[in-house]
């Protein structure tokens, strides 16, 4: 009787890398829903647009590695990175902008560092700073939310977005459609209380929370990363530390809502990539801290940088810049932050030699 | 309701427990042959008490325990014993252990054996006598390890809470529920014993997962009166690892590296229970224990009480085996069990489960992908480790690093590789990684030894090269101080008293010494020849008797003892030789000769110098040499025409009156007080002999002795030899004293052998005085020329030997070359100055 020889456990779970990261992309889904509809069709055509690049280049590489391409490209893993790049940039980019972001991410914030599992830095965000330094113009154009045109006009059909995205001549440029978002209207007021400023700008007026569309966009992220923490897919830890930091910063400097305000907690919320970025990106295993209490270190402080940059840097959004930032320092925070084994009194350095 | 605490991390695999329970447990008809291991438990293999051929009862104890952690193992059932050898035994790394096979006669004959008296309770005896029962009954830990339990009994520290485990919590396995369902009753009866023998712990706890209601209910009735208690809790993977369920129980951790019971609590397994209670009611070993047989590639799920020693293939033929559809053949459960690669293998005391699992049950797993560090690991992981970390260092082969992330505290449990989505075997890589680091250290140990050995080599040799020098500088100290006494010599002019008295002083010493010598030299040897002898007997009894390792040893013992009684009469030899034929008769002839005679021995001996020196002419290359060898052999011829014209000279009935009276008595003198000494001497060696020898033997008895002492305190086998030799030494003692007594009285014969050393010293002082006396100035300075040359040659050779061998002695060698050279200078030098 040939009788195999393996070791345990003999049992498995279902569960896959490749499941993961279908649970993953799903949970997307309400966020792509908002965004599609207060901001068209943009994002959708930015996910198609880089989920082919992104596979394509996977499979590239994966050719030049000699590896089983396949049996790769079956993790889904590029299929991830390229959603949500293709989620964080601004809807209706030019084609040019998501590809060579997403190739950027792929080929070199990906595979240059040894491919799935070994890459220091978040790929989707590495694209992102990558096109927001090169191409500042086309990646602060965004369209205005549904909310703010005017009586009978009405965002880009799905065909006419393609062609804006892919600048074919016969329609309107994307800046006719532009608008300023909450965060760059906030930083950019200096006379008017808040208040004032909800009262008298469309963007917030228009509004239930912090901004026309947005608020929702947040929302539907919110949602889909509590379906991916209650499939267990990863821990509370980094999401709650970094909103919970978050909110704590814009209360310290609410300032009672003053024009040296830099906005309410529950704008920063709301706002920007924020909760794409807390269930997101910050949650990617591979860059960040390994532990529990790490992870709540790493969040917390993300929240904080977040905070930082979008109240005194002059970039419109802060969520890229932060979480590279942390990802620099996760493997710092791991050495620190190592659990405490059962049997032991405390936990341990990871680089302590002795005990 | 007793508290219970969380177990950290955990899965819960599907359960699978209700295909096994449906059934009774079952007993199967006896197999061909039982195959029993001699190690079927964590310590030392059982010493084998049967040979090939016996015929043994049910119950009879086939080897028996060897040292404190180890238990016997016994026969099954009645039969005969058709083999002992090497036999594939249930080990994860399928090895093959001596084992004992028995074909079964069918008669199920049981050995006489009882358990305690049922008129008194087990409280009436002592735990001691009671671990003995159980010791001797083959138990060790049915739930896995297999630890002997007597040893995991008598623990070090006083133990406040007994926990029998009961969890079960691997999937499938239904032993010990279904043991619980039947046989509660025995079952509380041996927890019962085990309290009593720990001393009675202020807690009894018997933990069980709640997936298990029946049990719980089965065994509700029998611990209501007593002080055990049931605790349920929630079922999870692993709570039934030892350290999960004293956390789960009682919310305190095993100190890492630690026992249970260095926090006062001892973990014994519910079928350990059951098997106490057999073992110290009715005097029943160990010989069958309750194993699951499951999985979808058996037609029959069911528990069945199975002797040890089954093949498990006899147990899989009775349940409906489908070879084809079986996947892995499993011992154990699904998350810590191991592959079997042969059905042959049998039944040990901890297999407690055999799974044939199906294809469907158990795929063959998928190739893994790369670690996405998702941290599910993290989450299930019971000991609170970082097993994504422990793997990345696994992979690099970082010891450090993995050290540091504590991986000796990995229980293997399985929960990690369970849960990885990218199907990596992380247990896998723990086992090589933690064998590695302990291959690592075991070699780290080996090392340092090594280095500590040539550290000690080194200092060693240091020293002894620092005595070396200390010794040379003593010397050299001591030649200059010959030197400057020579030169002051040199201006007296009865130098050669002085010479004589020298030679007197160290012939009176070296004579002293020979006879020591020799004394301690046949000790010596009679000492060698009876160490033979006894080695010698104790070959042929081992011969008879002993293993061939023992023989072996004993073979090199009288090699040695051979060698070393050789070594003692070579050296007796020697010292006979050196002492045993003194030239006196011709020295004394010399000394009182006449002066024709004298002259005539001169003539002689410069013709032969003369022929000595011509040849070293012919022989010799160096120029300066051949100049020197020439004047010499000139100077030869002029002496040896001297001597021959005072020959011619000499009247012919000239009287032997000495020629030169002053230097021929100071001789005579000399010779008279050394012969005074050898003398008185010559009487004591015999007595003083003795002496030393009792002095000897004295210590040696002290010796043997302590050697005694230590031996009996150590209660070494050695004690009776050890006696025997004290009481010997006594004896020879005793004799050697009468031996002295009777010397004392009566004075010896005088020893002939003895006084010769003397003797031969003093010819040899005569003759050098008598030379010195007849040789002039300038014959000294040749004299000394021809010596310096002859050492400087010798020198010189030595010197390119050493060089050719690159030995570190070259410089010093060349050193004593080089003073050599200048000291043959300066004596030619002066001869030269000499002759005018």
């Amino acid at each position: 009787m040939a009788l195999l020889k393996i070791t345990s456990p003999h049992a498995h779970t279902a569960q896959s890398t490749a499941s993961v990261m279908r649970l993953v992309l799903l949970a997307t889904i309400p966020g792509l829903i908002a965004l599609t509809l207060f901001f068209g069709w943009g994002s959708l055509i930015n996910i198609l647009l880089a989920g082919s690049v992104a596979v394509f280049c996977e499979a590239a590489v994966m050719h030049l590695r000699k590896r089983p391409v396949m049996f790769y490209l079956g993790d889904n893993s590029a299929l991830v990175t390229a959603v949500l790049l293709g989620l964080a940039l601004p809807p209706l980019a030019p084609w040019w902008v998501v590809v060579i972001g997403t190739s950027f991410a792929i080929l070199i914030a990906k595979h240059l560092y040894g491919g799935l599992g070994y890459n220091p830095f978040n790929p989707a965000m590495v694209g992102y700073v990558v096109l927001l330094i090169s191409f500042p113009v086309q990646m602060t154009a965004w369209p205005a939310p549904l909310p703010l045109y005017a009586e009978g006009v009405s965002p880009p059909e799905f065909l006419a977005s393609l062609q804006i995205v892919f600048g074919l001549p016969g329609v309107e440029t994307v800046d006719a459609f532009t608008a300023a978002t909450p965060l760059d209207t906030l930083r950019q007021n200096s006379g008017l209380l808040i208040a004032q400023l909800y009262e008298q700008d469309p963007l917030f007026s228009l509004a239930r929370w912090a901004g026309a569309g947005w608020e929702w966009v947040n929302l539907g992220f919110l949602l889909g990363g509590c379906f991916l923490l209650y499939r267990r897919v990863f821990t509370w830890h980094g999401p709650v530390a970094m909103l919970a930091s978050l909110s704590l910063c814009a209360a310290l400097f609410y300032d009672g809502g003053s024009s040296a305000s830099h906005g309410s907690p529950l704008m920063h919320l709301l706002s920007g990539g924020t909760m794409l970025g807390a269930f997101f990106i910050l949650t990617d295993p591979v860059s960040s801290a390994t532990s529990n209490r790490g992870r709540l270190i790493f969040g917390a402080l993300i929240g904080v940088l977040i905070f930082i940059i979008r109240s005194w840097g002059s970039y419109p959004d802060a969520v890229a810049f932060a979480v590279l930032l942390m990802n620099f320092a996760a493997p710092l925070i791991d050495n620190y932050t190592l659990p405490r084994t059962y049997g032991h009194k405390k936990s341990r350095r990871a680089t302590e030699k002795k005990e | 309701m007793r508290k219970v605490w969380d177990l950290i991390g955990g899965v819960h695999p599907p359960e699978n427990k209700h295909q096994s329970v449906q059934l009774p447990i079952g007993v199967l008809p006896l197999p061909e042959k039982l195959v029993i291991p001699l190690n079927q438990h964590i310590g030392a293999p059982a010493k084998l008490l049967v040979a090939t051929g016996d015929r043994v009862l049910k119950g009879q104890e086939l080897a028996e325990p060897t040292g404190l952690v180890s238990v016997g193992v016994h026969a099954p059932t009645s039969g005969t014993i058709s083999d002992i050898s090497e036999y594939p035994i249930p080990h994860p790394s399928g090895m093959a252990a001596r084992s004992i096979t028995l074909i079964p006669d069918g008669q199920e004959q049981w050995v006489d054996h009882v358990g305690i008296d049922t008129t008194y309770s087990f409280q009436d005896y002592s735990p001691a006598k009671l671990l003995e029962m159980i010791r001797h009954a083959g138990i060790a830990g049915l739930g896995g390890a297999g630890f002997p339990s007597a040893v995991k009994l008598s623990p070090r520290k006083a133990i406040t809470t007994l926990i029998i485990n009961a969890s079960e919590c691997e999937p499938y396995i239904t032993a010990d529920d279904m043991l619980m369902r039947e046989r509660a009753e025995a079952i509380v009866e041996g927890v019962q014993i085990l309290s009593y023998i720990l001393g009675g712990p202020e807690e009894v706890l018997i933990g069980i997962e709640d997936n298990k209601p029946e049990a719980r209910a089965a065994l509700e009735p029998f611990v209501r009166d007593t002080h055990i208690q049931l605790v349920s809790f929630p079922t999870r993977y692993p709570s039934g690892g030892e350290k999960q369920l004293i956390q789960i129980l009682t919310g305190r951790e095993v100190p890492s590296g630690g026992l249970p019971a260095d926090i006062g609590i001892v973990c014994q397994n519910v079928g350990t229970a059951f098997a106490v209670q057999k073992a110290i009611y009715f005097g029943e070993p160990l010989i069958s224990r309750i194993t699951t047989v499951t999985g979808r590639a058996c037609a029959t799920n069911r528990n069945y009480e199975v002797l040890i020693g089954t093949p498990i293939a006899h147990l899989l033929a009775h349940n409906g085996f489908d070879e084809h559809d079986c996947s892995r053949l499993i011992m154990g459960g699904p998350m810590m069990g191991f592959t079997l690669t042969d059905p042959d293998i049998p039944v040990i005391k901890t297999t407690n489960c055999i799974l044939a699992a199906s294809r469907e049950e158990s795929p063959t797993p998928p190739p893994s992908q790369p670690c996405i560090r998702c941290g599910m690991c993290a989450e299930a992981c019971p000991a609170s480790l970082l097993p994504q970390q422990l793997f990345w260092y696994a992979q690099s082969h970082n010891h450090e690093r993995l050290e540091a992330h504590n991986l000796f505290d990995c229980i293997e449990c399985g929960a990690c590789s369970y849960v990885c989505p990218s199907n990596i075997p992380l247990v896998q890589y723990y086992r090589a990684s933690k064998g590695e680091i302990r291959k690592q250290a075991q070699e780290k140990i080996k090392s340092d030894r090594a280095r500590a050995r040539f550290e000690f080599q080194k200092a060693r040799k240091e020293q002894e090269e620092m005595a070396k020098a200390a010794k040379r500088e003593a010397r050299k100290q001591a030649a200059e101080q010959a030197k400057a006494m020579t030169a002051e010599r040199g201006n007296k002019p009865q130098g050669s008293e002085d010479i004589v008295k020298a030679a007197m002083a160290r012939a009176a010493e070296s004579q002293t010494s020979p006879a020591e010598q020799q004394a301690r030299l046949e000790r010596g040897i009679a000492r060698a020849e009876s160490h033979l002898h006894t080695v010698e007997k104790r070959l042929e009894t081992i011969r008879e008797e002993g293993s061939e390792q023992q023989q072996e040893q004993a073979r090199a013992a009288v090699e040695d003892a051979r060698r070393r009684l050789e070594d003692a009469r070579r050296k007796r030899a020697q010292l006979d030789e050196a002492t045993g034929s003194p030239d006196t008769d011709k020295v004394m002839a010399r000394l009182q000769a006449g002066p024709r005679e004298t002259l005539e021995k001169k003539i002689a001996s410069c013709k032969e110098r003369i022929a000595v020196t011509r040849q070293k002419i012919a022989d010799s290359d160096d120029e300066t040499l051949k100049a020197a060898l020439t004047s010499g052999l000139e100077k030869q011829q002029a002496k040896l025409a001297d001597a021959q014209q005072a020959l011619a000279e000499l009247p012919d009935n000239t009287p032997d009156t000495p020629v030169t009276r002053e230097t021929t008595d100071a001789a005579a003198n000399a010779i008279a007080q050394a012969q005074a000494r050898a003398a008185a001497t010559r009487d004591l060696p015999a007595e003083e002999k003795l002496r030393q020898t009792v002095v000897a033997l004295e210590g040696r008895i002290e010796k043997a002795r302590a050697k005694l002492d230590e031996a009996r305190a150590g209660e070494s086998e050695y004690v009776n030899a050890l006696q025997a030799g004290l009481e010997k030494l006594q004896d020879k003692l005793l004799d050697a004293q009468q031996q002295l007594n009777a010397i004392a009285t009566q004075p010896s014969a005088v020893d002939d052998d003895s006084g010769d050393a003397a003797s031969s010293a003093i010819a040899r002082a005569q003759a050098r005085v008598a030379e010195l006396a007849s040789m002039s100035e300038e014959d000294k300075l040749r004299e000394t020329v021809t010596s310096l040359k002859s050492r400087l040659e010798k020198a010189r050779i030595k010197l390119r030997e050493a060089e050719a061998e690159r030995s570190e002695h070259v410089d010093s060698l060349r050193t004593a070359a080089e003073k050599l050279q200048v000291r043959l200078t300066e004596a030619e030098q002066q001869l030269a100055e000499y002759h005018p």
